[in-house]
């Protein structure tokens, strides 16, 4: 088995044609290996085409330029036994009930019927939603909708786990609690996650190794090593250590995000005048 | 959605209809009860009432009833089989939406009643004019609505899907169908609706039979009291085809597993 799950190879993207008002620039020569059994984060400016990479290894986009592979294999189109996606609003079927929206995920994937039923029970309890199982999505919090498409994408019991901000509608406790049930379960299988996120805290929190984004067009401008085992408990949120990891994260990324900010106004004044 | 609003909402609607039929009858029965109309133009209610008993057992509104009903049910289904078969082709494909939707809604808005005597002239005194206008009419509701309804699925719902394994026929099935099934629905209600007034309009103008056919025949005797008969029955027989057609909607929401 490689060691490596994933790579991007010098991927550059854009969105509209090219000299038009509408092109964007989303990342330029990206390269980036994922290593099989971790869990890394993609942190960086609002826009700088995190999305848009994650969205290349689940086959929703392709990139103009470079190569995406996910275990050894170029991506192609969808590999629904292998790697599952959490979308960054959530993508629950608001005709069904959570539960019903679980056993059709296990349904899609080809799993019987019993073993779905056990399972979307299962998936259902870890996120504290058996209570609410014969719920539709509308009658849900918006926590409580990002919970359950969490739930939806861990039943599937996939070896990669592709999340677009899975934990941002939270608030911070349920979001610790989350985190640690995430890193425990990191510990004990070897899943292979990627991970977007704006929190400086969650990404040390969770996180093998963490990924800066420059301002768009992305490159990766710096990794970090969050030497700490798996699981984490939130003890490790008040360590010396962790104070330094985000400091280190949020010196790359200050920088970073001013620049998008200014980009951004300058971009307005120049189509103003 | 809003559990708690939702049946008191309907309650309140219902409420306000009633008081709607009570007072519109009220009106009728005060203004002939206090002569202030020509009886001929129209009668009083009570006699309109009790005219409708008569009516009902008689042969002739068994036939004209199943003439009318089998058009409008020809007609809706040629309708429907078109239109929503019409409306998903034109509304998965973008570009295609761009040429045809606006042409279809250029037509719809059309009125069809300037063609009801060249139906007439092509397809003849019978039955195949009335299905003809009907289905013509009903068309463009049902065919809109499924435009709609299919163009607009949730892409990212599309993409969950397919990201999870779903098989073409399980995306139709559990994605598309379920996201279109309100607005296509509401096509097929209102497409029900305007073949019945196809039928009924194509009808009073020339027709064998049929319950237009029999309006007509009935004011040209001046018999209006059974004239009167004929329109409460025809407005109970629509609200009932509504009623049979909400009633199958929420049977096809249960199914797809309602929102
Ligand atoms: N479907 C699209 N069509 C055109 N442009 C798009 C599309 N999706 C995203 N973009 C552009 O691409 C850029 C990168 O988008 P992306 O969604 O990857 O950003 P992101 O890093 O995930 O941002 P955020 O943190 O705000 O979610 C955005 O600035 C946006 O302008
Ligand atoms: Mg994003």
């Amino acid at each position: 088995m490689p060691e490596i799950a994933m790579s991007a190879r010098g991927v550059s993207h854009a969105y509209g044609v090219p000299g038009s008002a509408s092109h964007v620039a989303t990342l330029d020569d990206v390269s980036l290996d994922v290593r099989r059994g971790e869990l890394l984060a993609l942190i960086g400016p609002s826009g700088c085409g995190k999305t848009t990479l994650l969205n290349m290894f689940a086959s929703l986009v392709r990139p103009l330029r470079g190569t995406i592979e996910v275990d050894g294999q170029p991506v192609t189109g969808p590999m629904p036994r292998k790697v599952a996606f959490v979308f960054q609003e959530h993508a629950l079927f608001p005709w069904n009930t959570i539960r019903d929206n679980i056993g059709l995920a296990l349904k899609f994937q080809g799993v019987a019927k019993p073993e779905a039923a056990e399972r979307a029970a299962h998936a259902l309890e870890a996120v504290g939603l058996a209570d609410f199982a014969d719920h539709f999505p509308g009658q849900l919090s918006g926590g409580m909708k990002q919970r359950a498409s969490l739930a939806r994408a861990l039943s599937l019991d996939t070896e990669f786990i592709l999340m677009d901000e899975p934990f941002a509608a939270l608030d911070e406790q349920t979001r610790i609690v989350l985190g640690e049930d995430l890193s425990a379960l990191l510990s004990r299988t070897r899943k292979t996650i990627v991970f977007v996120t704006h929190s400086l805290g969650e990404a040390v929190l969770l996180a093998d190794r963490v990924a800066i984004f420059s301002a768009r067009p992305g490159r990766i401008t710096g990794i970090i090593d969050i030497d700490e085992p798996h699981p984490r408990r939130s003890q490790f949120a008040t360590s010396e250590k962790f104070n330094r990891l985000r400091g280190d994260i949020f010196g790359l990324l200050h920088d970073e995000i001013r620049k998008s900010i200014d980009d951004s106004v300058h971009r307005r004044s120049g189509a103003a005048a | 959605m809003n559990d708690a609003a939702a049946p008191a909402g309907n309650g309140q609607g219902r409420l306000v209809q009633l008081l709607f039929y009570v007072a519109v009858l009220a009106g009728w029965y005060a203004v002939t009860r206090a002569g202030l109309v020509n009886p001929i133009v129209l009668p009083p209610l009570d006699k309109v009432l009790a005219a409708i008993p008569g009516v009902v057992a008689s042969a002739q509104f068994g036939a004209d009833l199943a003439t009318t009903l089998f058009e409008v049910f020809c007609a809706f289904v040629l309708a429907a089989v078109a239109g929503l078969l019409v409306g998903y082709v034109v509304g998965r494909s973008p570009r295609r939406i761009a040429e045809y939707e606006p042409l279809l809604s250029a037509v719809y808005a059309v009125p069809l009643v300037l063609f009801f005597p060249l139906f007439v002239l092509f397809f003849g005194l019978g039955i195949a004019s009335k299905v003809a206008i009907g289905a013509a009419i009903a068309f463009f509701p049902i065919v809109l609505n499924t435009i709609a309804g299919f163009a607009n699925v949730n892409p990212v719902h599309l993409a969950a899907a397919r990201l999870m394994g779903a098989s073409p026929g399980q995306i139709m099935r559990h994605v598309m169908v379920p996201s279109a099934l309100p607005v296509v629905t509401t096509g097929l209600r209102m497409g029900l609706i305007v073949a019945l007034l196809g039928c009924l309009g194509t009808e009073t103008i020339a027709a064998t039979g049929g319950l237009g056919y029999r309006m007509v025949a009935l004011a040209e005797l001046m018999d209006t009291v059974e004239e009167y008969a004929y329109i409460v029955l025809i407005i109970v027989i629509a609200a009932l085809l509504n009623a049979l057609a909400g009633w199958a909607e929420a049977r096809a929401h249960r199914l797809m597993g309602a929102r």
